[in-house]
């Protein structure tokens, strides 16, 4: 049932498109962006975050998709890697950090070592947990943080009321969350393939590698050396709170169908168009395994407190 | 090259020193360390006396602080802070940015290191730290082939310490949020993973249960023997297959590999496990005092003794043990 919005002028929530985290095939990718392009979204993030070894998509490419974003009037950020171990990859973040043109999202420390100084965004996997790490950053740069997945309500409230003027935050609020990070790509890794011969088994898998329990619950889902969680958290049951937080943008993270709807079901509830639990709904019917949110009031990730549970429990099995 | 032993309490820290460590890590009775156990750690009188022992035989004692603090329980890390700085230690080992910041500024004579948690994995990453807090040490991420370990030690502004032994993180630690997404607690916040209140074991029809969070880690015949119950060490589906599907319930041995550890540089060598036994820290101290030592007296000619592999094997957490990431096609 439409509603009034629930933005208002004063505290205007806007939407972010994550990067993408998996392997998709290039003409997919620039498909995908050309269809970005139409949806509401606010703020589009785009670079390999997870693995040096994809290179569908060269720096040149993300420039000339960044170019053609901020013309049709959206945000672009370019997102780097999350795990820096090689020369070869510090050489590319140097070149990425290089370029002042964007607005460059940090991933791991080495992106702070050449972005102190001027302008950036942290984004989850850079562990901001408290004030005086905020401070800190916001010293060297930081212009807004994406929280750290595993942090809720509570740690997000009190760094909001301390934070200085003019710094963004932004909740990872829509898809698979990213967990963890490894040496060893777990694809190849259950493809019996090794890292350095991986065929390059992910593009297989458009949005992860199912890891169900013995008893049948999706649980965990492998990309590339990244593990996310098998269920989509999902913060739009919890939108008009967030708001009320003062909290600036909320990320959505790439899927590999429907992400345009499910931006515009975010847009629509914000806009007063459609209600969460309708909106919610809908993404029930468009996530790989199910919807999540413990994190968001400090209980497992895996809990769903808002979003109705629809794993299968092991009393129903 | 420094080794560096672990110890969840005052036995524990004796054995490692009159085993002959160089350095001995501990934490404090909380959150505030990555082994936030039952019955674990230090208190300040534990300190005084440890720190004495260690002192008068010339080892080293670090205090761990390397868990992330949040708004709610900031003041915890400061005092854990001021107090391993007030009892003299010889470095705090600290992760979060916040901390470290309080800590450069508010004690800027005491040594800091950079903890595994800090999560540290290139040379541009440790030059942030060390220019903004001025760090003298970096304890490396299990995510490193030893060349790679080599390579950073050459760029590194300080020197580089690396786990040899123990259990095997197969993420890079301080960013890897497993446990919270099963029962609400990681080392992260709470400075444990797969902490022991969430952790269930059951027998059933089916097999022995292991349950994190009410999560099935794995089922497993009566036979097979369990491990530390880790979501990276369990047994799941994978397309049709029953699997560990991230890695088996192996730990970390480096000894045949010593030569190479010490070519490249390595400054200090991590022993993990401060929530095992007295009698653990005793016998692998001593294992890797007399190995460290026969390999710097002739590194060409070093082969690790069949008696200390096999009481490593015998005190290693499942039933084998791995080079790990430091070996290539374990990747």
């Amino acid at each position: 049932m439409p509603t009034d919005s629930l933005n208002t002028p004063r505290s205007r929530l806007r939407l972010a498109l994550g990067p993408i985290l998996y392997h998709w095939p290039r003409e997919q990718v620039l498909d995908f962006y050309a269809e970005m392009l139409e949806t509401p979204v606010d703020v589009i993030y785009l670079g390999e975050t997870v693995c040096s070894k994809r290179r569908l998509l060269r720096p040149e490419d993300y420039w000339e998709l960044a170019e053609r974003i901020a013309a049709a009037g959206k945000e672009p950020v370019i997102s780097t890697l999350a795990l820096i171990e090689s020369d070869g990859e510090l050489k590319t973040l140097s070149r990425l950090c290089a370029d002042d043109r964007f607005l460059i999202e940090a991933n791991d420390l080495a992106a702070l070592d050449f972005l102190d100084g001027r302008a950036f965004v942290t984004g989850h996997s850079i562990n901001l947990y408290n004030e005086r790490t905020l401070a800190f950053l916001v010293q060297r740069g930081l212009k807004r943080w994406v929280l750290p997945v595993e942090l809720g309500r509570e740690t997000t409230t009190a760094l909001l009321r301390t934070r200085p003027a003019g710094i963004e935050c932004e909740l990872f609020a829509y898809g698979r969350l990213p967990l963890a990070y490894s040496a060893r790509c777990f694809t190849a890794y259950n493809r019996n393939l090794s890292k350095d011969d991986c065929q390059f088994c992910c593009i297989d898998y458009p949005d992860g590698l199912l890891v169900s329990t013995q008893e049948g619950e999706p649980f965990l889902a492998l990309n590339g050396i990244q593990t996310q969680s098998a269920t989509t958290h999902n913060l739009l049951p919890a939108l008009a709170d967030i708001i009320e937080l003062g909290v600036n943008l909320l990320r959505i993270s790439p899927q590999s169908t429907h992400t345009a709807d499910i931006i515009r079901v975010f847009a629509d509830v914000l806009a007063g168009d459609l209600d969460p639990a309708g909106g919610t709904a809908r993404l029930h019917e468009w996530c790989p395994s199910g919807l999540s949110d413990g994190y968001w009031t400090g209980k497992a990730g895996i809990s769903a407190q808002f979003n109705e549970d629809r794993r299968l429990s092991p009393n129903t099995l | 090259m420094e080794l560096v032993c672990p110890a969840g309490n005052l036995p524990m820290l004796k054995a490692a020193v009159d085993q002959g460590a160089n350095a001995v890590y501990i934490g404090f009775r909380d959150d505030t360390n990555a082994r936030h156990f039952a019955g674990l750690n230090f208190n300040d009188k534990q300190i005084r006396e440890g720190l004495k022992y260690a002192h008068d035989h010339q080892v080293k004692v670090f205090v761990a602080i390397n868990t992330y603090a949040q708004p709610n329980g900031w003041e915890r890390w400061t005092a854990a802070v001021d107090r391993a700085a007030d009892l003299g230690v010889d470095a705090i080992i600290l992760a979060d940015m916040g901390v470290l910041d309080y800590a450069a500024k508010r004690h800027p004579n005491v040594n800091l290191h950079l903890s595994v948690q800090g999560s540290a994995t290139n040379p541009a990453a440790i030059r942030f730290m060390h220019r903004h807090f001025g760090i003298k040490r970096v304890v490396v991420p299990r995510v490193l082939s030893l060349a790679q370990v080599a390579h950073l030690i050459e760029e590194s502004p300080v020197p580089v310490e690396i786990f040899g032994f123990g259990s095997l993180c197969v993420m890079v630690e301080g960013r890897c949020l497993l446990s919270s997404y099963a029962c609400g607690q990681s080392p992260n916040t709470y400075g444990a993973c797969s902490p022991a209140a969430h952790v269930e074991w059951r027998d059933t029809a089916k097999g022995q249960e292991t349950r994190l969070g009410g999560v099935l880690l794995e089922r497993r015949s009566h036979a097979e023997s369990a491990g530390y119950p880790t979501i990276c060490k369990g047994r799941y589906e994978v397309a049709g297959t029953l699997r560990h599907a991230i890695e088996e319930p192996t730990s970390l041995n480096t000894l045949d590999i010593l030569p190479d550890i010490l070519a490249a540089g390595v400054s200090a060598i991590k022993i993990e496990g401060r929530q095992r036994s007295t009698r653990y820290v005793s016998q692998v101290t001593k294992v890797w005092r007399e190995a460290i030592d026969s390999c710097q007296r002739s590194p060409q000619t070093f082969r690790p003794k069949e008696s200390w592999n096999q009481i490593l094997s015998q005190i290693s957490e499942g039933a084998q043990t791995t080079l790990g990431p430091y070996h290539r096609p374990w990747h």
